[in-house]
């Protein structure tokens, strides 16, 4: 065993050299939580110092982000595999959805708060007419407006399905025998057309959407854990008066001493985001694994050789790429403008490079590996900011990326039998 | 190997046979066209006489300069040697971004080294040039579209490190002792001023103080040119931009002939293997991985030099510019295919196309179109202008939409991209079949008697290896 | 020529001391000596315990054999038997997993391609590879080696390129040359793309030629050409190994083999199965076996 692995170091040297300096950032990590530095004379080896909080936070946003980008990610995968070209579309396909979402969700919040008179179609742009309502006038959030929210969602999910199947009977289904980089050049016209169509008709301006969201705090107080939705009711709790006509509640049993500390801040929309994730992506696990279909999705990409020697893909499993990988593109841009509380022309296409990060991560192919490569860019986009300044933290993520393909094309779960 | 009529001969049989073949006379004529509609657009605009006949045809000529050069460059990257770069405008930052590192002024902010415009430029090429050898090295073994997602990531990169506020100024070897401080900065979000640029030389043409003309007198030179334009109504401003354009075109005519050599030489051949079956080319011995090299610095470095030449004239760049993103890349990509991969020509012709027509042209059209047409304001929304359809005025609607062309000009182009990559995936013109040798390789020595006797062919720098359209057989078609 | 002394080796593993000649003076011995003895003496080619698996499945299983300068060898086995996949790692396309593999002395296991192909040793492909959108000019114009245009500075500098333009001039007469002796110079401007299957056959041994090699692996060069020109083609072959060039030829024609190769090889579903001059193998039962259901 032991031998085996210095074997695979030898053999593996660039593989082993970044393994090596991951576990130097970890050992920082740690160094930096406790508080301690390393010196060599005047100059700063390792540690530092890193509150417990902002390290919990970090992690936290990462695994937000991470997750969006994750499920953006399973439908470029699965196109990539099964049929075989980077879709540099799929950025604008998940601002479609977002669009055509928000513009649901913003009608029904019009509707719902009795201000759609005068402005139907300014909020099915998502704009603001001369007299219309502000976000703050909607005031959506999940928790107040769950029609809108959900509402929103499910023609983010819907629009986005057509919208692929549409685009690939007329621009991709014709291109099927052609090579990848041609149907690769063709997405890249489809990116184009459908950014500036979305410019034309929604405006280039990055809006507001959401009024605020209600917030969660989770912090220790005095050695205990604690909940609140403000954070001045937590100060006041840490200095001894506890409010109690707000929402505070402290865990029970656990007992550290006197630590006293901010831990983790969540919105709303961050949860909805996280746990909707989840909920799609265990929805999309249960079907790979117990429907047929799902079964024919799989053996196509383990054994795409089997499959090209058997021919074309059957235009079924084609349209369930499309649908599966759409919908949940959709739903990610839908999500990602929730969290985010504004939406741009844009939103996609500056996130597909960090899309692509995470499916080259993850393995090309591989739906498992399109979510853990989304966590993982996520987390690696926002956990760097411990040593680097924020400018840098996307190049950081595109350098992880540069890294897999020099070093191991196939991605952490390409190549092995998964889905 | 030297002709015997002399140079001048040599090069007049050289420049005709190159229109004839066709190649130089396709390019004028379509140049010819883009001209005439172009005075069409002029004339119907808003009016401004025969000064705006001019002005338009200049910046006309300057887009499709820049788009040429660019295009030829990133030709030699795709075309030939089947390397999918789209990282171009990553490439054209570092060229611009040295240059300014380079020329800027030691008292500016942020500094610069403050030396002379030649450094600049050959240091902007050779970073650039360095840079593609730093993505070359690991990536050129990838295949095309994961090359393509690391060029892109590339560019990318160097366009959030300029952004980053923590480059806006440094300063090297602080630490160490014996050599003196260097402060360099990016400028970050707030850019940085270039006022030694390309457009000096071509100034100081005209003006006594080429950096700050306001604050010196016009040259003997220029005082002759200025009246001159100015009696057919061009203003001082578009003379000069005419004289950097000139300028342009020379550049672009050196690279055009670069490429042409390159091409049409055994290194262009083995570009040219590697482009079809990269295993081909290695089982015949050739190290493909220097040649792909070799070829990637020369393009990147090409790159630079065209960024220097587009982003530097203006005086002032910073990394927000369009040239930086991605989307420019796209645009000079888009250019490359209309024409088609893998000519020169081609390249040229996509630029001019692409240049005039997708770039300029609907600018042109809802200007004319808001002259004649009249629609009252336009409405800012979509939503504005959909409301009033609704009772069937559709005014506003058509206001609307001639206001926002810039936008649905890049719904067109991404129409016509899709459209050629169904129909016509090698471009307007196709996967132009130059032969890639420095001779003509269907001659035989001793074969006709000719071989020998052929002076203006084997004199001279034009390769006579080119052949226009070679798709049939037929025995030996010869040049002369 | 037919070689009675050669020991057949029916053991899958066979060593290097396999097959030597005994028309030499040296008699057979065992282990890495006669290998040695056998490469300074007269062969071209040694292959020793060379494996390649992918993906799980032995491709290649410890095959050893020895190719004799100026011979015209064969390899045969059915289809699967793993011979093209030994072509690749002879010619460095892919690394072996063990084994070596020595040319006229040198070691060429792990070796680049386009290294091994400079060294004189030149294969051709199963389904010809030629390059498509150039002629059949410019073919066989890139195939020399050492072609100081290939440097860039060359090819562009405006003195130096004159004498680039010398050196192609040079090689265009050889290719000409070439043309006429396969008798395919009427197709000489024709794009590589428009050529039937038999043409670009000729055309691919044609530019392999042209690389002056001193040892040639063909991978099936007859396949879809018709009688006629497989005879010229043999006959090329055969003038060919009389100035001295080596041959390992892979080929499914078993008269073809059986009539030309003074030495046959063996393979099936990746290893050795037997070697040895072609009256031997004609009656070798475990060879038949291998080919029960196919035409010998």
């Amino acid at each position: 065993m032991v031998a085996d692995w210095r074997v695979s170091i030898v053999e593996r040297p660039k593989t082993a050299l970044f393994g090596l300096f991951l576990v130097g950032l970890a050992v920082d990590l740690v160094l930096k939580l406790f508080g301690v530095q390393l010196t060599l004379g005047s100059a700063n080896l390792l540690g530092g110092s890193l509150g417990l909080g902002r390290l919990i936070t970090l992690v936290w946003d990462g695994i937000v982000i991470g997750l969006g980008i994750g499920l953006a990610g399973i439908g470029l995968s699965m196109t990539y595999s099964i049929l075989s070209f980077a879709n540099f579309a799929h950025g604008d396909y998940i601002t479609s959805g977002a669009f055509a979402g928000w513009a649901v969700a913003w009608l029904v919040a019009g509707f719902g708060s009795g201000q759609l008179d005068g402005n139907v179609l300014y909020l099915a742009t998502v704009g603001f007419g001369p007299t219309g309502p502000s976000p703050a006038d909607l005031a959506i959030n999940t928790i107040k407006t769950p029609i809108a929210v959900f509402g929103g969602l499910l023609v983010a999910v819907l629009a986005t399905i057509a919208l692929t199947l549409v685009i690939d009977r007329f621009i991709f289904k014709p291109m099927r025998n052609q090579g990848g980089i041609t149907t690769l050049i063709a997405s890249i016209g489809v990116a184009l057309a459908l950014r500036y169509l979305i410019v034309f008709v929604f405006g280039a301006s990055n809006r507001g959407l959401t009024g605020g969201s209600p917030k969660l705090i989770l912090a220790a107080v005095d050695g205990q854990f604690a909940l609140a939705n403000k954070r001045s009711t937590i100060i006041l709790a840490q200095n001894g008066n506890a409010p109690t006509d707000v929402f505070y509640w402290l865990f029970p049993v656990v007992d550290i001493g006197s630590y006293s500390t901010e831990l983790l801040s969540v919105t709303g929309a961050e949860l909805t985001i996280v746990a909707t994730s989840l909920a799609l992506m265990y929805g999309l696990h249960v079907t790979l694994q117990r429907t047929k279909l799902g079964k024919a999705m799989r053996a196509m990409a383990d054994n795409e050789d089997l499959a090209r020697v058997t021919g074309i893909p059957t235009e079924r499993v084609v349209r369930a790429t499309w649908i599966i990988g759409g919908g949940l593109s959709g739903a990610a841009g839908y999500l990602i403008a929730l969290e985010r509380g504004t939406l741009a022309f844009n939103l996609g296409w500056l996130l597909l490079l960090l899309i692509f990060a995470a499916v080259i991560l993850g393995g090309i192919g591989s739906i498992y590996g399109a979510m853990v490569g989304g966590i993982l860019i996520g987390l690696t986009n926002s956990v760097s900011l411990v040593w680097i300044p924020s400018s840098f933290s996307t190049a950081a993520a595109f350098v992880i990326m540069i890294l897999v393909l020099v070093i191991r094309p196939d991605g952490l779960f390409g190549g092995v039998t998964t889905a | 190997m030297s002709s015997s009529d002399g140079p001048v001969a040599s090069t007049g049989a050289q420049l005709s046979r190159w229109f004839r073949e066709g190649d130089a006379g396709l390019i004028t004529a379509v140049m010819i066209g883009i001209y005439v509609l172009f005075t069409i657009f002029a004339i119907l605009s808003p009016s401004q006489g025969l000064g705006g006949i001019v002005a338009t045809l200049q910046a006309v000529t300057f887009w499709t300069a820049l788009y040429a050069m660019l295009v030829l460059a990133l030709n030699l990257h795709w075309g030939y040697t089947g390397l999918f770069n789209i990282g171009v405008a990553g490439f054209m930052a570092v060229g611009v971004y040295t240059f300014a590192a380079l020329t800027a002024p030691t008292t500016g902010s942020p500094p610069g080294l403050g030396l002379p415009l030649w450094v600049g430029i050959v240091g902007g090429m050779l970073v650039a040039a360095l840079a593609g050898a730093l993505i070359a090295l690991p990536a050129l073994r990838l295949r095309a579209d994961y090359l393509a997602i690391v060029t892109v990531a590339f560019s990318e990169i160097v366009r959030l490190s300029l952004l980053s506020t923590s480059l806006q100024e440094f300063t090297l070897f602080s630490s160490i002792g014996f050599i003196p401080d260097l402060t360099l900065g990016s400028g970050s979000g707030q850019g940085i001023n270039m006022p030694i640029n390309p457009t000096i030389p071509v100034k100081s043409l005209f003006y006594t103080n080429p950096t700050n003309p306001a604050n010196g007198e016009i040259t003997g030179l220029g005082e002759t040119v200025f009246s001159l334009f100015a009696t057919i109504g061009v203003r001082e401003t578009v003379v000069v931009s005419i004289g950097y354009t000139l300028l342009l075109l020379a550049f672009v005519a050196l690279f055009y002939w670069l490429l042409r050599r390159i091409g049409n030489s055994p290194f262009g051949r083995v570009l040219k293997a590697i482009r079809e079956d990269e295993l081909v080319a290695n089982s015949l011995g050739k190290d493909t991985r220097m040649f792909k090299i070799k070829v990637f610095m020369v393009g990147c470095a090409l790159m630079g030099l065209g960024g220097i030449l587009w982003e530097t004239q203006k005086g002032f760049t910073d990394p927000t510019s369009t040239t930086f993103r991605p989307i420019q890349t796209f645009y000079i990509f888009i250019a490359l295919i209309i024409g088609g991969a893998g000519s020169n020509t081609g390249s040229v012709f996509g630029g001019a196309l692409f240049a005039s027509l997708l770039f300029q042209g609907p600018l042109f059209v809802s200007r004319i179109f808001s002259k004649f047409i009249e629609l009252g304001d336009a409405p800012s929304t979509f939503a504005g202008a959909v409301a009033p359809a609704l009772s069937l005025n559709f005014a506003p609607a058509a206001a609307y939409t001639l206001k926002n062309i810039p936008s649905l000009r890049f719904v067109l182009v991404g129409l016509v991209l899709v459209v050629l990559m169904q129909n016509r995936p090698t471009g307007l013109l196709g996967h132009r079949k130059e032969v890639a040798a420095s001779i003509d390789l269907s001659e035989r020595d001793g074969r006709t008697g000719d071989a020998a006797g052929k002076p203006a062919a084997d004199g001279g720098q034009m390769p006579d290896g080119v052949r226009s359209e070679s798709d049939s057989a037929s025995g030996g078609e010869r040049d002369d | 020529m037919t070689d009675n002394d050669a020991p057949v080796d029916s053991a899958g593993d066979g060593g290097a001391e396999s097959a030597v000649s005994a028309e030499t003076a040296s008699p057979g011995g065992a282990g890495d000596a006669a290998s040695e003895r056998s490469e300074a003496v007269d062969a071209s080619l040694v292959v020793e315990d060379l494996s390649k698996s992918f993906g799980g499945i032995n491709a290649v299983n410890e095959v050893s054999f020895t190719v004799e300068r100026g011979s015209l060898t064969g390899l045969i086995g059915p289809n699967g038997a793993g011979k093209s996949t030994t072509f690749n790692l002879i010619t460095g396309v892919h690394e072996p997993d063990s084994g070596r593999v020595t040319f006229e002395g040198s070691d060429l296991t792990g070796r680049r391609t386009n290294e091994i192909a400079q060294d004189g040793l030149v294969r051709t492909f199963q389904i010809a590879r030629e390059l498509e959108e150039m002629t059949v000019l410019e073919n066989l114009m890139l195939a020399p080696r050492a072609q100081s245009g290939e440097k860039l500075v060359n090819a562009v500098t405006p003195g130096l390129r004159g004498r680039v333009r010398e050196e192609e001039r040079d090689i265009r007469e050889r290719v000409w040359e070439t043309l006429e002796l396969f008798e395919i110079d009427h197709l000489a401007e024709e794009h590589a793309g428009n050529l039937s299957g038999g043409q670009r056959k000729l055309l691919e041994l044609a530019r392999a030629l042209m690389l002056d090699p001193t040892m040639m692996l063909l991978d099936e060069p007859f396949a879809g050409v018709n009688p006629t020109l497989e005879e010229k083609l043999l006959d090329r072959i055969h003038e060919l190994r009389e100035e001295g060039l080596t041959f390992l030829l892979v080929e499914h024609d078993m008269d073809l083999i059986m009539e030309n190769c003074e030495h046959v090889v063996v393979m099936h579903q990746g290893q050795l199965l037997a070697q040895g001059p072609p009256a031997e193998i004609r009656t070798n039962e475990r060879v038949i076996d291998a080919y029960l259901g196919e035409d010998i």
